[in-house]
């Protein structure tokens, strides 16, 4: 029978069919390949094996970094807030009582738990990766099923390796055409969410496809993967081709000589079937896909960067004309107000959606030669120690520094409020992280979810704006400088 | 876990959608490393509001919530679950919950049900028209009772079972524990191992 990716995925993981069928079946059992921890929703699953007198089954398919808490600056000095230090001391002790390797601070390969993962080359085509965060998703860029869980969950993969997983629904999300210039993948994503809705994906795996995706590179994969929890899918995936064989190659933990080309030989059989029907089909079109920003308090709040603030009147649903006369309070936004007409105060790169290599670069590229907006603060924050080093190398932190952003250490920073970069009440944001909801940055933060090059065109600007909106840099500075 | 058959609780109008967990628990609470305790941290922002439906008697001793749409959408915090159920509710209801956090309700014995949006909308109009009103929510049934109001709710037959029998989940894995052993056998040796560590 024909199948999708994620059902080939899935059915090359069950340890153990559930009983029954229909309404009454009993969900399957499902093998983990990778479990990804951090410090957040790991405690109490340490503890409950603790408590239950269990083993941690695979420590050798368990891995862990120091994220959420994790301050990007002075990160010699002992973190300073004593509950987030006391819980970044509790996963390291934990990891060594029950061996799990551990990426801490101050370590090149610690960073965000998602950039870590791929980077490693510990995320690979066909897998399963659990993680205690949403943003799991994010490795299903590489045609893994990968998917965000709860503490209980955390604690039960420790115990046996395994899930217990109720069925999904498929959808395909067709992407065909060619991005313009300034038009990227988190744009995709972004589009994509406000047109299906944060309820849109309940239910179901996502498959990105098309043209469009197939002409993205991993990390922009990894972008819209990321964010596929934001539709509330369970996971969203990319069959694996070319494009992500030659990331994966040469990668620390990639498979080598004959066992490189077996892992290809099954890799290359992991795309859905001709024929395989997916339960629903959304279609994007790329060609007329216009750079996307958040007006309100959802990431399906979304619009045309060139568009205005909607009104609540726009909805005909009483529940989402509500929602969004809620969200223009708190945005503090009147409708009909152009979006580029926004002030904002501080403009944020980073987190796991858009913190790799290829986002610096693109911001970079931007801004180099330009000057920044003087009511702006920048924060530029890399995904990982590694992607630090490696934008060093290429010189990137001196175009940022020379811009007045602030360059800092590696972490999930101002993408949530659980360590010190946090916005100000009533303070107005344009991010590049995945979620816009009430106090997320800090409370009574106001954000805007925008690309990296969106983001850095605001910073130049200092109200939203694409980089189309820019003035020319002067020519001798806006050849980019390559890697000495 | 606990066992659930029935609950009867005073029923609290929460007239919103998209509630996602940030707002049932922003994240600066969940720097905790224990699992009880989240009682002042549950929606702690929107608790500030004194209008807010949670500061206002009778709704405050409330322990049944009923809410729009997307419920517990966004982070896979399993704090959400801890803080609603430190605070006192027994169930949510909803016409469309997030998976994870429905997941974690299911694990944590909170009755997540899923009521159809119409019978939402009169079960707010009767929890608003008489405060305190109480509703019983009954799992062997599949039915929720506000009132004059009788509407049936729709959960997944294992999830329905586990908190009738308040089962254990690692407990009922690990008598599986062959078929795992069974299945690591076969896995494939390209697949990657994070021990020993391999660096860049």
């Amino acid at each position: 029978m024909a199948k999708t990716l994620a059902e080939k995925v899935w059915d090359a993981h069950v340890v153990r069919k559930g009983d029954g069928e229909g309404a009454n079946a009993q969900p399957d059992l499902l093998f983990i390949d990778l479990h990804l921890v951090h410090e957040v929703t790991s405690p109490q699953a340490f503890e409950g094996l603790r408590l239950a007198g269990r083993k941690l089954r695979r420590p050798d398919l368990t891995i862990a970094t120091e994220d959420h808490n994790t301050p990007t600056l002075d990160i010699d000095k002992p973190i300073a807030d004593l509950t987030s230090r006391t819980q970044i001391q509790t996963l390291r002790n934990n990891c060594q009582e029950f061996g799990v390797r551990l990426h801490s601070l101050g370590d090149a390969e610690q960073g965000i738990v998602h950039v870590v993962g791929p980077q490693l080359g510990l995320t690979q085509p066909g897998m399963t990766v659990v993680c205690g965060d949403s943003h799991t998703s994010t490795h299903g860029a590489f045609g893994a099923l990968a998917m965000g869980i709860g503490t209980s969950e955390v604690e039960h993969v420790m115990a046996t390796q395994t899930l217990s997983l109720k069925p999904f629904k498929t959808m395909a999300i067709n992407v065909e055409g060619t991005l313009r210039p300034g038009v990227s993948a988190k744009d995709i994503i972004l589009a994509v969410i406000a047109k299906i809705g944060t309820g849109g994906g309940q239910g179901y795996v996502l498959e990105y496809r098309g043209s469009a995706i197939r002409a993205l590179s991993m990390e922009a994969r990894m972008t819209i993967c990321n964010m596929s929890i934001e539709a509330g899918a369970r996971a969203g995936l990319v069959a694996p081709d070319q494009t992500t064989y030659d990331y994966m190659f040469g990668r620390p933990h990639a498979p080598e000589g004959a066992e490189w080309d077996a892992a290809v030989e099954y890799w290359n059989t992991l795309s859905t079937d001709d024929g395989a029907a997916f339960d629903v089909e959304v279609d994007l079109d790329a060609d007329t896909l216009e750079p996307f920003v958040t007006w309100g308090t959802n990431p399906g709040q979304g619009v045309s960067l060139s568009a205005n603030v909607p009104s609540p009147d726009d909805f005909g649903d009483e529940n989402a004309k509500a929602a969004a006369e809620r969200a223009l309070q708190y945005m503090g936004l009147e409708a009909g107000t152009p979006m580029k007409d926004i002030r904002v105060d501080t403009v944020f790169l980073g987190s796991c959606t858009n913190s790799r290599m290829e986002d610096l670069r693109a911001a970079a590229d931007i801004i180099r030669g330009r000057t920044k907006d003087p009511n702006i603060r920048m924060l530029v924050v890399p995904g990982s120690a590694r992607v630090r080093l490696e934008a060093e190398a290429e010189g990137l932190d001196k175009v940022f520094k020379d811009f007045g952003a602030e360059w800092r250490f590696a972490g999930c920073s101002m993408c949530l409020g659980m360590n010190p970069d946090q916005l100000e009440v009533g303070e107005r944001c344009a991010s590049t992280s995945n979620r816009n909801f009430e106090g997320r940055q800090g409370k009574g933060g106001r954000t805007h979810l925008v690309s990296p090059v969106v983001a850095a065109a605001t910073a130049v600007r200092g109200t939203l704006s694409s980089p189309s909106d820019l003035d020319p840099a002067p020519e001798s500075a806006a050849v980019r400088v390559d890697a000495a | 876990m606990e066992k659930f058959t029935t609950h009867t609780g005073i029923g609290v109008p929460l007239r919103q959608s998209n509630v996602d967990t940030d707002q049932i628990i922003p994240a600066v609470y969940l720097k905790r490393i224990t699992r009880t305790g989240f009682e002042d941290a549950l929606f702690a922002a929107w608790r500030k509001d004194p209008s807010f439906i949670l500061n206002q008697a009778p709704f405050s001793a409330g322990s049944v919530l009923v809410a729009g749409p997307d419920f517990g959408t966004g982070s896979s915090r399993e704090h959400a679950v801890w803080a609603l159920k430190d605070y006192g509710f027994k169930t949510v209801l909803s016409s469309r919950f997030a998976d994870i956090f429905r997941g974690n309700s299911g694990k944590q014995g909170l009755l997540a049900a899923e009521v159809a949006q119409d019978d939402i909308e009169l079960i707010w109009k009767e929890l608003e028209n008489a405060p305190g009103t109480e509703v019983t929510v009954d799992l062997v049934s599949k039915t929720v009772q506000c009132g004059n109001i009788v509407a049936p709710f729709e959960i997944d037959d294992y999830t329905r079972w586990r908190l009738l029998e308040g089962l254990d989940d690692i407990g009922l894995t690990l008598k599986h524990e062959e078929d795992i052993t069974a299945y690591e056998a076969t896995r494939p040796s390209f697949k990657p191992k994070t021990l020993p560590a391999r660096l860049s």
